[in-house]
Order: structure tokens, then C-alpha cells, then sequence
């Protein structure tokens, strides 16, 4: 595998150095965690939209203060919030993402709910896009107060087997279109991933998709080495190096460098006990070989608890050719929670800070970059996604 | 006629339990219902046409199963949400 260039690293940006607030989305709503600069205090406001499903929360990184929130409830359709002022008021998109009305006498798809936001590329400054499920790709030209299908996913003929067929399969809440990355060095190049169905890139802006999946393992498929059909459980492209990308996936922790086309399994060096399952990817902000992962339990029934009950993050900073255990302050024992593939971040402080939230509602920071970890919320509704919003 | 709106969607009618609206048939008084409360006919009905799986929309004592039901002027319209679990 192939370190990053030093032309990559001397572009480095400075890092961060002002309060972090955490953007919590849960199954019963979204919370707000505000630090001080020194990210050893923390305050809990919210709720907002109690009762909501808040699958994904996300700030716009080019304004700093436009906040786009993926929610729906219980009895009610699926559709996305906006605030222009970091969550002190809000309105709904006028038109949600949705998929286009069928010919009579066809079945048309309808979005059960939104599942991922992306912000554009910087030069695009009112670009959104979303992910939804059943998996479609939907973009926002105007800042998220109306969408429009990307047809050259959603209408595309190989949409359908590339997801495996609209049968209720994927994810228990259903098969989801997530990991939005687009490369910071041209707008139009786009990656996705499907869960399930793999990873696809575009060159044109979405107009057309092809798989990339050479390498990665579909065990739970019939087929020896498919061309899709992969469960991608969480896909990041380091900003820095874009042509580095990480991919925790059903099957195992992956790497690629473009142009090369096949994954390399990154995480057959993850302790055998521990094996190498999980939902998050995290990247550090500034060194393309650094990433964090939160194991998971996938042996027998899959049981997607922290293995043996002792949760911890790991740690590589080669790359993938190794890691490191960070366990330090989590429960040593009979601790049972799951991370979720949006529920860990980082933000862009210098050392930086490390986040997650569990599926048992609790929230916890590491200020050291994972080497030790403090609980600042508990009783929280289940957590389904956790952003650090520097400001 | 009269449309009772469930506390679910009560957001969108500024708190009003019971509102006014028109239409000669379901598909009508739920466009009109959205051009009084901008947003609400989504987050009732899906892109198909479709009532959300968890919303009940009642006319008179009957169960509507699509928009093409008939209404006239002295019909009550009653939309309910129904889910339980937690």
C-alpha cells in the first residue's frame, strides 16, 4: 500500500481551536452538546423534534451556520429540517426528497425515510445531497428547501439489481443509500455506498454509476467476488488525500487507493478475538493514515454488540497495517451498546477529539485522540448519529 | 367541511384540532389542506399517492383505503394516527 504523498500532508490545514458542539440525532429526537474551548465541560440542550426519528443531523461547513436535519416520525412521512441560525429556529424543506409519481398502473418507490446528508462540494455553496431508504440519491441546488432525485441513480435500469431487488432486505430499518463522498478536487466525482449493495462511483456529477467493489468480501452471497451486491456499512474519502478511501463494511475494514480498483482487507490486522466487524469510519482530519473503527460482534446470529461486552475503539495510524486498543474509561465489562455507522466522529482540534454515541444513549469524548474516554450523557433515546460541529 | 387534524400533524394547523377545508373528493380536500397548511399532505401521504402506513383517514365513520373517495359539503373528515409500540 502506498503512504501519502507529502505534497498531500504540505496541504494540511491548521487545525481547529474554538468550542466543539456535538449534533446528536436519536431514535425520539436531536441534542445539542456544547463544550468549552478546552472540551472538558460540556452542555446538553434540546430536545428538538421530540418524537422525531432523527436519523442524521449536519452542518454546512461552508457557512458554519446552516444546520440540515433528516427526520421523520412514527405516524408521519419522511422529510428534512433546515435552520440558518445553528438550531435556534427551524423550517421544513418545502419539497422533501421523494421519488417521482409512477405511470398508471406501475409501482412507483416512496421514501420511508432519509438516512444520510452530505454538504456539497465548497465550490457549490447551496449543494446538499441525501440518501435515503429504499436506497435513492436526492440533491438540494438551494440549500435544502427543495429536493430533486438524482435519476441517474434512482432511474437508472441497474438500480434495481445493484440493490439486490426492492425485497425488504438490508438493514433492519431497511436497505439505505449513505457515505455521500465527493471529491474535493472536482465536484462532478462522486462515491456512495448501499447497504446493501456495495460501493458506486460517478464521474459525471451522478449522471452515471459503475461498482467498485474488487476485493471486498460478500460472504453472505452465493457468488464468489461479485461486482456489487457488498454491504457497505460506513465509506470515507480523507479530504486530504481523496484518492485514500476507507470502508468499514459487513464483511471487514477496507482500503483503497484510486485509480487503483480493488479493496485491500486493512483489517486482517485487527486481533482475531476481535475480528474486524463493525458499523463507524472515522478519519483524522489532518493525516489520511490515521482512522479510527468501533468493533462489533458478527460471529453466530450477529448479536452487533462491542465483542465479549468490553467496548472499545481502535485505532491505526499506518493506514491499516496496524491498530491499537482504546479502552480506557469505557465499561471493562458487560458493556453491550453498538455504535451505529453515523454515531462517530471526529472534530478538527489539535489533539483531536473523538466522539460516539451508543445505541444505549450514551455520549462519549475522547479529547486525546482515543487514548481515553469520558462519558458526558446518559438516558439519552437510542443514538443514531453523532456530527462534531466546530464554531 | 370539517377536518379533525391528530396532534401529530397539529404543527402544521398552528394548533388547530379541527380546520376547514374543500374538495368533491379525498385527492381535493388534501390538496386543499395543503395549500392552508403548506407541508402537511406529505408527511400524510406518500409520492404514490399512498396513505402512510400509520395514518387512518376516516370519512363520516368509514375508513378511507384511497383518495378517490367521494365527499360532499356536510361530510366530516376525521384523520387519525395510529402506531403503537414504543
Amino acid at each position: 500500500m502506498r503512504k501519502t504523498s507529502k505534497k498531500a500532508r504540505s496541504q494540511t490545514p491548521r487545525s481547529a481551536s474554538g468550542p466543539v458542539t456535538l449534533l446528536v440525532g436519536t431514535r425520539k429526537g436531536a441534542f445539542f452538546i456544547k463544550s468549552d474551548r478546552a472540551r472538558r465541560s460540556w452542555a446538553l440542550s434540546g430536545p428538538h423534534f421530540l418524537g422525531h426519528i432523527v436519523n442524521h443531523i449536519v452542518l454546512d461547513p461552508r457557512d458554519r451556520r446552516t444546520l440540515l436535519c433528516a427526520a421523520r416520525a412514527g405516524h408521519l412521512g419522511p422529510t428534512v429540517f433546515r435552520s440558518t441560525d445553528f438550531g435556534k429556529t427551524w423550517k421544513e424543506a418545502q419539497q422533501p426528497p421523494a421519488f417521482p409519481k409512477a405511470a398508471p398502473g406501475e409501482k412507483g418507490l416512496s421514501v420511508d425515510h432519509v438516512f444520510w446528508l452530505a454538504p456539497g462540494h465548497a465550490s457549490e455553496p447551496n449543494l446538499w445531497y441525501a440518501g435515503s431508504s429504499p436506497p435513492g440519491l436526492f440533491r438540494s441546488k438551494d440549500g435544502g428547501v427543495t429536493w430533486e432525485g438524482v435519476a441517474g441513480f434512482n432511474a437508472n435500469p441497474m438500480r434495481s439489481p445493484w440493490i439486490g431487488g426492492e425485497q425488504e432486505q438490508g438493514p433492519p430499518d431497511g436497505a439505505t443509500l449513505h457515505s455521500v463522498n465527493i471529491d474535493p478536487r472536482d465536484a462532478r466525482h462522486l462515491y456512495i455506498g448501499i447497504s446493501a449493495g456495495g460501493v458506486f462511483e460517478s464521474t459525471d456529477a451522478g449522471a452515471s454509476w459503475r461498482p467498485l467493489n474488487g476485493g471486498c468480501a460478500a460472504d453472505f452471497l452465493p457468488v464468489k467476488d461479485p461486482e456489487y451486491g457488498h454491504d457497505v456499512h460506513c465509506m470515507r474519502l480523507h479530504p486530504l488525500a481523496p484518492d485514500r478511501i476507507y470502508q468499514q463494511n459487513h464483511c471487514g475494514i477496507y482500503r483503497i487507493d484510486r485509480p487503483g480498483e480493488r479493496w485491500d482487507r486493512i483489517g486482517n490486522a485487527m486481533p482475531k478475538q476481535v475480528g474486524d466487524i463493525g458499523f463507524p469510519m472515522v478519519l483524522h482530519p489532518r493525516d489520511p493514515d490515521t482512522l479510527w473503527v468501533f468493533p462489533m460482534d458478527g460471529g453466530t446470529v450477529w448479536p452487533r454488540v462491542s465483542p465479549g461486552g468490553r467496548p472499545a475503539s481502535y485505532v491505526s495510524r499506518d493506514g491499516g497495517r496496524s491498530w491499537k486498543r482504546q479502552d480506557k474509561g469505557l465499561p471493562p465489562k458487560q458493556g453491550w451498546f453498538t455504535v451505529k455507522r453515523q454515531a462517530m466522529c471526529a472534530d478538527a482540534r489539535d489533539p483531536v477529539g473523538v466522539y460516539f454515541g451508543a445505541t444505549s444513549g450514551e455520549v462519549w469524548v475522547s479529547a486525546s485522540e482515543g487514548e481515553r474516554w469520558t462519558c458526558i450523557a446518559r438516558h439519552l433515546p437510542e443514538i443514531y448519529s453523532v456530527e462534531a460541529a466546530g464554531t | 367541511m370539517n377536518v379533525a387534524v391528530p396532534s401529530q400533524l397539529r404543527d402544521y394547523t398552528g394548533g388547530r384540532a379541527l380546520v376547514e377545508a374543500r374538495g368533491a373528493t379525498l385527492a381535493e380536500l388534501l390538496a386543499d389542506l395543503d395549500r392552508r397548511f403548506p407541508g402537511i399532505r406529505f408527511r400524510m401521504i406518500d409520492e404514490q399517492d399512498a396513505i402512510r402506513r400509520h395514518i387512518k383517514i376516516f370519512v363520516n365513520q368509514e375508513q378511507a383505503r384511497d383518495l378517490g373517495a367521494g365527499l360532499t359539503a356536510d361530510d366530516e373528515v376525521t384523520i387519525v394516527g395510529a402506531l403503537s409500540g414504543g
